[in-house]
């Protein structure tokens, strides 16, 4: 764009005064909620009562009408480009397509809190309009809560104490960079692009599965407020049936948002598998454990009012475990611990707390009123199935214990520094090695605990009777575990339990599943998720245990003396159109590929000529959708490498994408998966030509031949069909004393035929040159000279190595037994939340609730 | 003593199992002196290293040099007493490695040179101009 067009574009004050005025209106209206519904709370007279409930609900829906009108205006920032905005140019340009700008919505702190308070303002609506009895004390925890994290985009400084209250999502790029020289000149300066969106959350996995995930994490705040305000009311036992549908639909929710963020992680990012136990991921991951063991507490506390006390601890355990792990993954104490960095907005003291306030209040009107819960006293026998489950509900409650200790090492060093002491702890080296070697037989056990536990909860049995029961499915069970341990040649003792334990559960809540579909099928959502969680295991097992690299160079040749033994080892080098084996396919490397923008797919990066905008290149050839010499726009930064897989007769493709990215520091690469039925094979691209690196060409080597006789140039037959006298040359204006010769010289490659036309140039009796570039081959013909006396001519052939490009490949044996599981899983979850809704609701018609 | 007793006692006791099992797996962070110290003393365990990449007066990193192939670079870190020593990662660049303003290099010394397994950054903010260029 050119200069004058700069001048006449307006700074956009009005959209982001009015982002302003909402954050603050939702800040406050919570706050009227919340005072409302306390009120109301309270009232005994009806009258009194009703009066500030319409009131609570008045501000509770001007509130969500606040929250909504936020992420109205921050998107119109955002799809506007109107980078006059940090938001708007810290994460996006005007390149990105539609779909990435809504991830740039809660690509910053400040967006993705937003995106958590319109969850949680939804999800307030419906609970005012799905209760009676509970709506007032609920939704004073809720719109308490929405105050907290209202407040964390308020940025506000307050006055006197000169404290800056959250960070505001609508505060200019001047603001925001006051030492910028550009606005000391210019304050009015708006820049041409923003800076764009972080290429690998560039992918449609970051659409969805932030959404997923903040859903997920503001579901776990209703079974907490139900809990609450049981607690409060005293109505100690009538809490549990409206929280329980809730909390099977959070566990569905926040599960699959975490398993989003795992397979994100696999198609993209190149660490090579789906989970890293990263602080980031065990932040989410122990909070769902916990809520898991206390959907089976509520459950056993359903059916036999035992456990009540448990489920108490067990809900505000992941309420505030959200919280702690909200303070951990954006308070910056992370800093030194994960990979993530996070921007450190200086909030860790409003995160804190926030964390606080909900853990210290919960934790005292619990201990007011503890002496006055009912407790079961009889014993648990060792043969019912409270026993079971409790124990059950303690694994993984320990299970998420041992994560959550490590990952709050940078905590306790912080903790230890403020009474002035040191801590020098960091997390484990070797963090997939250190966790899997615990969590490997806490899964061991809860496999085992889940089939037991099923037989126990659906049928009385002693002693005599289990035998009976188990009998069958421990024989079916241990005889499908040898096949699969035959098959799979798995030695590892641990390894052997983790799949006996994993197939025992599915084959027992299979038998269960059976009996109980002949009864009725709504009670079959413990079974059904019960199976899931066994092919998990068993998925996880093979995928991660016996992921194997399967690109083992076998060309016998040190790649490079520098990059050690294990790249030179576990990397395959291809040649373009050299094909090599591997893990029994036969594999070649065809082309290097740029993507399209208009979504027709890939072009062929040596059909194009660049130009200087990375983004646009000129078509050499007809295609489709295009014709020669059009202009067209692609994604410049990123080259993906078409590797063609070939097994049987059947061919598959895969394309790796690398990003030339300088600003980052180098090359990023992010897999390709070839997906079959017995395993993945997982691909990416290790090592690339760099595209700016200077090609080394050998010296020229100088040949006398005649037309139509074939040469090698670089291994390849060449011939010269052609040279014949032009009157134009690309690039040059010939005069009238010019003479122009055109060479066209075929070259046979492995896949198809090369054309390269060089130029010999005579002018003023000076020679010139024009070479033509085969780059796919490595070949650069220059006409030398001509010799009109013998028809002959002298053809310069220079040569370099081959277009290349290595790669690594890994197998993930059974990985679709995982992803099937998890699907598996999360049937079982919702067929369980419409059960327990259907008590709910069938409690609420008699006016109970 | 009431069976539920001895359940909150093994629930306990495994807890603190747990604990202590971490501090035992848990790495330190450490200088690169200690760090060599440990070394040489036969302690072949994974520390982690706190410090920043050396700059030059104008702020730019200087002291990386990338092996062939890209697969492989060293860089100079300088750890939080101020001792500079030469890193190697058997791996390429990681993206943002220069603009961070912290490194965090979890790995252990072979020899005279410190081989790092993993490398940690800080950056100001991801993704994230500190100034605008026009």
């Amino acid at each position: 764009m050119t200069g004058l067009l700069i001048g006449i574009r307006h700074m956009h004050y009005f959209i982001g005064n009015l982002g302003h005025f909402l954050v603050i209106l939702s800040f406050v209206t919570s706050l009227a909620a919340f005072f409302s519904y306390f009120k109301a709370t309270g009232k005994e007279d009806i009258q009194e009562k009703e009066a500030w409930l319409l009131n609570g609900k008045i501000s509770f829906y001007l509130h969500a009408l606040a929250v909504l009108g936020i992420s109205v205006t921050l998107f119109v920032i955002i799809a506007n480009h109107y980078f006059e905005y940090h938001y708007a140019y810290s994460y996006s340009d005007k390149k990105l397509p539609t779909h990435y700008l809504i991830s740039t919505f809660w690509n910053g702190q400040e967006g993705s809190f937003l995106l958590w308070m319109f969850w949680q303002a939804v999800l307030g609506i419906i609970l005012i309009h799905t209760n009676k009895f509970w709506q007032a004390p609920v939704m004073t925890i809720f719109s308490l809560v929405q105050a907290f994290l209202a407040s964390m985009i308020l940025g506000i400084v307050l006055p006197i104490i000169d404290f800056k209250l959250g960070s505001s999502p609508f505060i200019l790029l001047r603001e925001s960079m006051a030492d910028a020289p550009i606005f000391k000149m210019n304050p009015e300066f708006i820049p041409e692009d923003g800076n764009g969106l972080n290429p690998l959350l560039q992918n449609y996995w970051m659409v969805i599965h932030p959404p997923t995930l903040f859903l997920g994490f503001a579901t776990t705040l209703i079974p907490f407020s139900f809990c609450m305000a049981g607690l409060w009311l005293k109505k100690y036992r009538d809490w549990v049936r409206p929280a329980l549908p809730w909390a099977l639909f959070s566990g569905a929710v926040l599960g699959l948002g975490i398993l989003m963020g795992g397979y994100w992680a696999y198609e993209t990012l190149n660490f090579g598998g789906y989970w890293n136990w990263d602080p980031v991921e065990n932040a989410v991951y122990v909070p769902w454990l916990v809520l898991v063991a206390s959907i089976h507490t509520m459950i056993t506390y359903k059916n036999s009012e035992t456990a009540l006390k448990a489920s108490i601890i067990l809900v505000i355990s992941t309420f505030v475990l959200i919280l702690y792990s909200t303070f951990l993954t954006r308070s910056g104490i992370l800093g030194d611990a994960s990979v993530h960095s996070f921007t450190d907005l200086g909030m860790s003291g409003q995160l804190l707390m926030y964390l606080l306030v909900f853990l210290i209040g919960a934790v005292i009107l619990s201990a007011l009123r503890w002496k006055e819960i009912p407790t079961s006293e009889k014993e648990a026998s060792v043969y019912s199935r409270e026993f079971w489950i409790f124990l059950g509900a303690t694994t993984l409650c320990l299970m998420g214990f041992q994560v959550l200790v490590p990952t709050s090492i940078p905590v306790w060093n912080k903790f230890v520094t403020l009474f002035g002491g040191s801590s020098n702890m960091a997390p484990p080296a070797d963090q997939v090695g250190f966790y899997s070697k615990f969590q490997l037989w806490f899964a061991i056990a809860i496999g085992l605990l889940s089939a037991v536990g099923q037989f126990f909860w659906w049928k009385k049995i002693d002693k005599h009777e289990l035998k009976k029961e188990l009998q069958l499915p421990v024989l079916i069970a241990l005889l499908l575990s040898v096949i699969i341990i035959t098959i799979g040649q798995v030695t590892k003792p641990a390894y052997l339990l983790l799949i006996i334990a994993g197939v025992f559960t599915i084959v027992g809540n299979s038998k269960i599943l059976l009996s109980v579909v002949k009864n009725n099928p709504a009670l079959s959502g413990g079974a059904v998720a019960h199976i899931g969680m066994g092919m998990m295991l068993i998925g996880i097992l093979f995928s991660s245990g016996y992921s194997k690299v399967v690109s083992i160079n076998n060309t016998g040749l040190l790649y490079s003396r520098d990059a050690g033994e294990e790249f030179n080892r576990d990397n395959l080098l291809l040649f373009l159109h050299e094909p090599r084996t591997m893990a029994g396919y036969d594999i070649e490397y065809i082309s290097q590929k740029l993507e399209l923008r208009n979504g027709n797919g890939f072009i062929n990066k040596y059909d194009v000529q660049l130009t200087p905008d990375e983004n646009k290149v000129i078509a050499l050839k007809n295609g489709n959708g295009y014709k020669a010499k059009d202009t067209l726009s692609v994604y410049g930064e990123n080259t993906y490498y078409e590797i063609e897989f070939r097994k049987d007769g059947n061919t598959y493709k895969l394309y790796p994408r690398a990003q030339v990215n300088p600003d980052m520091g180098g090359i990023l690469s992010s897999p390709d998966i070839h997906r079959t039925l017995t395993a993945d094979f997982y691909t990416y691209t290790s090592s690339i030509m760099k595209p700016d690196e200077e090609k080394e060409w050998s010296e020229m080597q100088e040949l006398r031949t005649v037309s139509n006789k074939e040469f090698f140039a670089n291994d390849y037959v060449s011939t010269v069909t052609q040279v014949t006298r032009v009157e134009e040359v690309p690039g040059t204006i010939l005069t009238k004393d010019d003479v122009a010769v055109k060479a066209t010289i075929q070259v046979k490659g492995a896949r198809e035929e090369y054309t390269a036309e060089p130029y010999f140039l005579i002018r003023d009796k000076m020679v010139g040159r024009i070479s033509a570039e085969i780059p796919q081959l490595g070949i650069l013909f220059t006409l030398v000279n001509i010799h009109p006396e013998t028809n002959e001519f002298t053809v310069g052939i220079n040569t370099r190595q081959k277009d290349w490009v290595v790669i690594k490949s890994l197998e993930k044996p059974m990985i679709n037994v995982l992803w099937i599981g998890t699907l598996v899983l999360m049937a079982g979850f919702t067929i369980a939340m419409l059960r327990r809704y259907r008590e709910f609701k069938l409690m609420k018609e008699k006016g109970q609730e | 003593m009431k069976k539920s007793h001895i359940f909150i006692i093994l629930v306990i006791a495994m807890a603190i199992a747990i604990v202590i099992s971490t501090g035992n797996d848990a790495s330190t962070y450490v200088s690169f002196n200690d760090a060599y110290q440990m070394a040489s003393n036969g302690n072949t365990s994974q520390i982690h290293v706190v410090g920043e990449l050396k700059k030059d007066a104008l702020g730019n990193v200087v002291g990386i040099y990338e092996g062939a192939d890209k697969v492989s670079f060293t860089f100079i870190m300088i750890d939080e007493q101020q001792k500079e020593q030469i890193v190697q990662y058997n791996e390429p660049m990681p993206a943002d490695f220069t603009k961070s303003e912290k490194v965090v290099v979890i790995g252990s010394y072979q020899g005279d040179n410190f081989i790092a397994d993993k490398i940690l950054l800080k950056c100001p903010s991801k993704y994230q101009e500190e100034t605008v260029t026009v």
